[in-house]
């Protein structure tokens, strides 16, 4: 009988078969799990692409295990079946791994490719990397450089910026050493300042004209200097290697040179070295950070020194302000000491005019010859006049301060021209001086002026030309200035414009006397200057005349001067002066120049109610009398009380006395304004006062006084000042 | 004697008066005052003045008696004096107020008191040239004759 079974190749080695069983099993088991681990590995990972080449290879791998196993099953005699199947599992297999083995050849080059990119990415991301950590770098040096240069701007004092620069800059760029070196005084040397690391650098010095600082200065940006050179040898020479050092220069700026094109003339220079032993190199954006901060510190270098250059000027303001107002105070405590001075001069020198006055004036009531009595006249005109030469004293240093005032009325031109030529024509006969007065016809017989003052003036300046003639003629010549004669070539600033109300009058003193020289002109008007000429030595005078007359001219905003050709040529006098036109309602009310033909019986004011406020019983009399002789119906009251109860819209004026200490007259004015509402309705108030001081005019003007007159009032003064006060409503006496 | 002789004497008495500084301008002033609708103002207003300054020179005398002297009080008094006397023309009397109010301004009790004995020996001067000059005034009424100005 034949079976058909099959026969192992060989025959059976009982050890060596065993072995080759257990090895089958094994590769079987492991050929066999492998897929179910690429199964599982690729369950996980959800991207892998190539699928369907995994299940072919596993395809491959589990039919090689089967054939492995049933290769088991053929060591031992075996049936049919399983070498059929034996059979198959091997022509499987050996088709799936052919075509695995043909599909390999597509994709093992694209699995390569695959592994290329992977690294190329890799080595990409590391450069990134790099990049990233440089820009942070950058990044934090950026930001050092603010805070360094914040640190830089917030303080003012020069020596900390240096130092905070270099601290900082030490910091930020971890450098070994870093130092400054600023020009001397002499400009031709550059001196170790400040350094980072030594405390106290030995002030050693370099001459400024090397060659590699000469680059350093000539370029705006941080130069690459050799270690070896002067300025950067800085630390003793030893075995290192020395980093790189880098210079820059420094503009110091000054004041002056704040223009934006203009290159300042002295640099400083500040070295800056890397660590030595190092292989570190200067980067461009470390270069970039060193010039920025060089910047920096100029600007915040030439802030210091602004700031000094102003706390300097400040402190010489204060104390030259210190010492203004020392020298203001000093000169006030002398014009007070001067003006208390005039006072009590002024007051001796009334005392005998006075008498002087009330002597001429009771003489002239006796019985004398026309002779006598024209003297005794110009006796007192004389007094009156010097009566005002004397207050003007007092003027003149109220002229200074400015609180002169002109007591402006309409006068007779014509008649102070006259006067004027009566006044002098006994003086200038007896030196045999003829003497001419011109007037022109277009002058107005009336004008509006001070009378008093510009006869002063017209008189001291006749009186002068009379005094320095010894012979000859004196010509008096006065007219209307128009407009081109208005303008002169003496006074170039002078522009007068005559207008509707006005008019300017020019007056022309022409003597042949002793002539003035060219260089004494200036000083004529000077006050208590004399010209040093023999032939004026004795003619006396203070030499105020001339000063003061310029002053009044001045008030009466005319111009004043004096020609002459040279000594003993005779000198011409002219003035101009602005005066106002009179109209025919002012001409009724002129006062008379001559006190001497007034009407004691002249009623002015019939039945002019008149209050009087006066403690003092003789004082209040006596105003009494005063206006009771004026035709005046004049009530009294002792009492500022008394004065309120009894004031009544019937009272036209109040005259009240306010130099009392204890008695507040102007209270009682103010009370008196409040009792009155209606200004037509209130009575005129008035203040009598001794006190001739500034304040008390100033304070009676402050509670709305109508005026202020002057103890004693004699009786021409009352009535004048009633009608002035009647007719204006308003009246304050200069006092 | 006779009204010419008398009028010349009081001429030349008011004429020393005011040389020597008893009166001044203000009483002048005060004579123009008078008319005939006034015409005793003069002798009033000086009779007046002697009432006035006598009460203030008494009342002065006690207050510079007193232990602590009150120097406002006194003051007041001097500056009524001064006024009154500036009224009338009594220029010395005048005077010596502006200085005696100096004193009391610095509180000055010596001062004052000198000043006190001053005024009151001013003060009886021009009352008697005062007096002297109205009993002239006064003689020459009664011989008929008229005041001359």
């Amino acid at each position: 009988m034949e079976c058909n079974c099959f026969e192992p190749q060989w025959p059976a080695d009982e050890l060596l078969m065993k072995y080759q069983y257990i090895s089958d099993f094994f590769i079987a088991l492991a050929y066999f799990s492998i897929p179910l681990e690429l199964i599982y590995f690729v369950k996980k990972s959800a991207l892998f692409p190539y699928r369907w080449v995994l299940v072919q290879f596993g395809a491959f791998i589990v039919l090689c295990g089967a054939t492995h196993l049933i290769n088991l099953w053929t060591f031992t005699m075996h049936s049919r079946g399983v070498e059929v199947v034996m059979t198959t599992a091997k022509v499987l297999t050996a088709v799936v791994s052919c075509a695995t083995a043909l599909m390999l050849v597509h994709i093992i080059p694209d699995l390569l490719s695959v592994k290329i990119r992977e690294l190329f990415l890799k080595n990409k991301a590391a450069e990134l990397d790099r990049e990233m950590g440089l820009i942070r770098t950058q990044e934090e040096t950026g930001r050092h450089v603010r805070m360094l240069t914040h640190e830089i701007r917030s303080t003012l004092d020069r020596h900390t910026i240096l130092k905070t620069t270099l601290v900082e800059l030490g910091r930020t760029l971890s450098l070994q050493e870093c130092a400054l070196w600023m020009p001397t005084c002499t400009g031709l040397e550059l001196q170790l300042s400040y350094t980072l690391r030594q405390q106290n650098p030995v002030g050693y010095t370099v001459p400024i004209h090397l060659p590699v600082i000469n680059k350093v200065f000539s370029s705006s940006h941080a130069v690459k200097i050799s270690p070896n050179c002067p300025v950067a040898r800085l630390r003793p020479a030893g075995k290192y290697i020395p980093g790189e050092v880098v210079a820059v220069r420094v503009p110091l700026l000054h004041l002056s040179n704040f223009q934006i094109n203009d290159w300042p003339e002295r640099y400083a220079l500040m070295v800056l070295m890397l660590p030595s032993d190092s292989a570190r190199q200067w980067h461009i954006h470390e270069l970039e950070l060193v010039e920025v901060v060089a910047d920096q510190v100029a600007v915040a270098l030439s802030h210091a020194a602004i700031l000094e250059e102003s706390m300097r000027a400040r402190d010489l303001l204060m104390e030259q302000n210190v010492a203004l107002d020392l020298a203001r105070r000093e000169a006030e405590t002398a014009i007070r000491a001067r003006n208390d001075f005039l006072a009590v001069m002024n007051h001796e020198m009334r005392t005998p005019m006075h008498a002087i006055i009330a002597l001429s004036s009771l003489l002239q009531e006796t019985e004398l010859t026309p002779e006598q009595r024209l003297m005794v006249e110009t006796i007192l005109k004389s007094s009156n006049l010097l009566t005002t030469l004397i207050n003007d004293v007092l003027d003149l240093s109220r002229l200074e301060d400015g609180s002169l005032q002109l007591d402006l009325e309409t006068f007779n031109l014509y008649a102070l021209f006259r006067e004027v030529l009566n006044l002098i024509k006994p003086i200038a006969s007896v030196k045999k001086l003829h003497v001419s007065l011109n007037l022109a016809p277009d002058l107005p017989e009336y004008a509006v002026g001070d009378e008093k003052r510009l006869m002063q003036t017209i008189l001291n300046i006749v009186g002068n030309a009379v005094k320095f003639s010894k012979e000859g003629s004196i010509s008096i010549t006065a007219f209307v200035a128009k407009s081109e004669s208005l303008r002169d070539s003496q006074a170039p600033e002078f522009f007068p414009v005559p207008s509707d109300n006005h008019f300017y009058l020019r007056v022309q003193v022409k003597d042949s006397g002793s002539g003035i020289s060219p260089q004494d002109i200036p000083k004529l008007f000077t006050k208590f200057a004399q010209t040093q000429s023999t032939a004026t030595r004795n003619s006396g005078g203070s030499g105020l005349g001339l000063a003061i007359c310029k002053r009044f001219v001045n008030l009466m905003e005319g111009h004043i001067w004096i020609e002459s050709e040279g000594l003993g040529k005779g000198s011409t006098a002219i003035f101009i002066v602005k005066l106002g036109i009179a109209d025919r309602l002012n001409k009724s009310k002129l006062p008379f120049m001559s006190k001497v033909s007034t009407n004691h019986g002249l009623t002015a004011f019939p039945g002019l109610k008149v209050l009087v406020m006066d403690e003092n019983g003789v004082s209040r009399m006596v105003t009494k009398g005063l206006l009771v002789h004026l035709g005046c119906d004049v009530t009294m009251v002792s009492s500022s009380d008394e004065c309120l109860r009894v004031v009544s819209q019937e009272h036209k004026v109040v005259l009240m006395d306010v130099c009392v200490p204890g008695i507040d007259g102007y209270d009682i004015a103010i009370r008196i304004r409040e009792k009155f509402t209606k200004r037509r309705e209130r009575p005129l108030l008035v203040a009598l006062t001794g006190n001739t001081d500034k304040v008390a005019k100033e304070n009676c003007m402050r509670v709305g006084m109508d005026g202020v007159i002057l103890k004693p009032v004699s009786l021409d003064k009352m009535r004048s000042i009633l009608s002035d006060l009647l007719e204006h409503r308003l009246l304050f006496e200069a006092i | 004697m006779d009204v010419v002789q008398l009028q010349r004497q009081l001429v030349d008495y008011r004429t020393s008066l005011y040389h020597e500084g008893f009166l001044d301008e203000q009483f002048t002033q005060l004579q123009e005052l008078q008319d005939e609708n006034n015409p005793h103002f003069v002798v009033e207003v000086v009779s007046l003045f002697f009432e006035d300054s006598e009460r203030h020179l008494n009342e002065l005398t006690t207050a510079l008696e007193q232990q602590s002297v009150d120097f406002r009080r006194v003051d007041a008094h001097v500056h009524q004096l001064k006024g009154s006397s500036s009224s009338i023309g009594a220029q010395r009397v005048q005077q010596v107020c502006i200085a005696f109010r100096n004193y009391c301004e610095e509180q000055n009790v010596e001062g004052c008191l000198e000043c006190l004995q001053q005024v009151k020996h001013e003060y009886s001067l021009v009352k008697t040239k005062l007096e002297s000059m109205f009993q002239l005034e006064q003689q020459i009424l009664t011989a008929g004759g008229s005041i001359p100005m």
